[in-house]
């Protein structure tokens, strides 16, 4: 099979630690790549569906990967993308039905947002750009990368807007009773979908303007 | 290149594999989905009644304390099983199938329809599962009634895929906190049920107020639908109502 006769690679290597930590900065999935950005509306107007939607991509993302990775080289490549559906596709419902048989009020809150994991573009866009060509090592780490890297994104996004929208983190009341007294009012507008989108607008700015490199010229 | 055979096998096989593998997990899967189930039927019972700090831990256990009698009644209002004893999640009430029995009602054949029984601080109060449509979606929910089945004690309601912000404001407390102590059934005695309606209620006569809640702006349908599904399964209970006496 494989006639290459170079080293072994360490399994953390410099390149494979790239692999984990570029898209967590700088091919951010979200910010940078722009992908996924239906299911960061939709479920993030609390820490709690925001953390356990971020770790069931991360686990449909690094089995997804590792799945077509190992399959390959045997993938006819006239239905390839059949294929890589059927991989998320089953993974997903496994997903679903792990969170409906131990978490029953996360799943019921996240509802028909598991099924749109099978759409969403992070999982085939990796497959079809990482997967497809590269060993199952590095396949996993790109997958737990952007993951996380969706993740993070997902997590500040509900952080913020739990805070403002709701005064709770992870449904624990944080902003003492004594604002309230004094005229403070939770945001409304925060819970709303679209406030996701002005803050993850915030985010991508913040980032760009911290990172150079991001910035295309015009 | 990959010849037609070969392709033709691999997708016959990997769906094969995909489908014993996704068969298998649902069935080890099963019998905790359904206790989960269970119990949140079991709370969202126990939260129409007014009973407050329902969990997912504690519903069982409440459920067996506060619920005394759970009852099925058929088409014509008679009890067909009732149902006493520990263990309740068993009874022949909690495991009727809402939804069949009510498009058995819609095609005009007999049904048969659960009605819990609670005592609640020396107070009876009985509780009515609902079940309709709403926009997108099925819609739910829990009536609970003072022993006169007349006056509501609360309501919870719940939905499968209402739009956030409009449709799914049903399951909020603003929407749900209108319902106690309005009447199911008019000065005369005859059944009207609880409107959902447009125009803000507290600008109609008292009559109506009695028997109608605001509507949500922008959620029309999801109202209508909360509106048909009261009518529609509590009518259902009128005779057992009237039988009682």
């Amino acid at each position: 099979m494989s006639t290459d006769k170079q080293e072994r690679e360490p399994l953390f290597s410099a390149k494979n630690r790239k692999l984990l930590t570029n898209p967590l900065n700088i091919d951010n999935p979200i910010t940078v790549q722009v992908l996924g950005i239906c299911s960061a509306l939709a479920v993030t107007a609390k820490i709690k569906p925001a953390f356990v939607m971020a770790l069931s991509v991360i686990v449909v993302t690094t089995f997804a990967n590792l799945i077509i990775s190992v399959m390959r080289n045997g993938i006819p490549p006239r239905i390839r993308i059949i294929v890589q559906l059927v991989v998320i596709a089953s993974l997903v419902i496994l997903v679903d039905q792990v969170l409906k048989a131990f978490v029953y009020d996360v799943s019921k809150q996240l509802s028909v947002f598991v099924g749109l994991i099978i759409t969403n573009c992070i999982i085939m866009g990796r497959l079809e750009a990482f997967a497809m060509g590269n060993k199952p090592w590095p396949s996993i780490l790109d997958g737990v990368g952007n993951g996380l890297g969706y993740g993070i994104i997902l997590i500040i996004v509900g952080f913020v807007r739990e805070l403002f929208g709701s005064g709770t983190i992870w449904g624990y009341h944080v902003i003492p009773e004594a604002f309230y007294d004094f005229g403070y009012k939770n945001n409304g507008f925060m819970i709303l979908p679209p406030m996701a989108l002005i803050i993850v607008g915030i985010i991508i700015w913040i980032q760009r303007s911290r990172n150079p490199e991001l910035i295309e010229e015009n | 290149m990959y010849s037609n055979a070969y392709i033709f096998r691999y997708a016959g096989l990997m769906v094969i594999l995909v489908a014993a593998i996704l068969s298998s997990a649902a069935m080890l899967l099963k019998p905790m989905q359904e206790r989960n189930e269970a119990v949140d039927k079991m709370q969202s019972i126990l939260t129409a009644a007014g009973i407050e700090n329902v969990n997912s831990d504690n519903a069982i256990e409440l459920f067996n304390q506060y619920v005394t009698n759970m009852i099925v009644i058929d088409e014509k209002g008679n009890v067909i099983d009732e149902y006493k004893d520990a263990g309740k999640e068993n009874s022949e009430a909690f495991k009727v199938n809402l939804k069949d029995q009510l498009y058995n009602k819609s095609v005009n054949r007999s049904f048969r329809l659960p009605l819990y029984v609670l005592n609640k601080d020396g107070e009876t109060i009985n509780i009515v599962p609902l079940r309709g449509v709403g926009l997108w979606g099925p819609v739910w929910g829990n009536i609970a009634l003072k022993s006169d089945f007349n006056t509501i004690v609360g309501v919870t309601f719940g939905h499968k895929s209402e739009t956030p912000g409009l449709g799914a404001e049903i399951e909020t407390p603003v929407f749900e906190d209108q319902f106690p102590g309005k009447k199911l059934f008019n000065e005369k005695g005859d059944f009207v049920s609880i409107g959902v309606i447009k125009g803000g209620v507290e600008n109609f006569p008292a009559d109506v107020q009695r028997h109608n809640v605001d509507a949500i702006s922008g959620g029309t349908i999801t109202s209508n639908g909360v509106n048909d599904m009261i009518k529609n399964v509590l009518e259902s209970y009128v005779p057992y109502i009237q039988k009682r006496g």
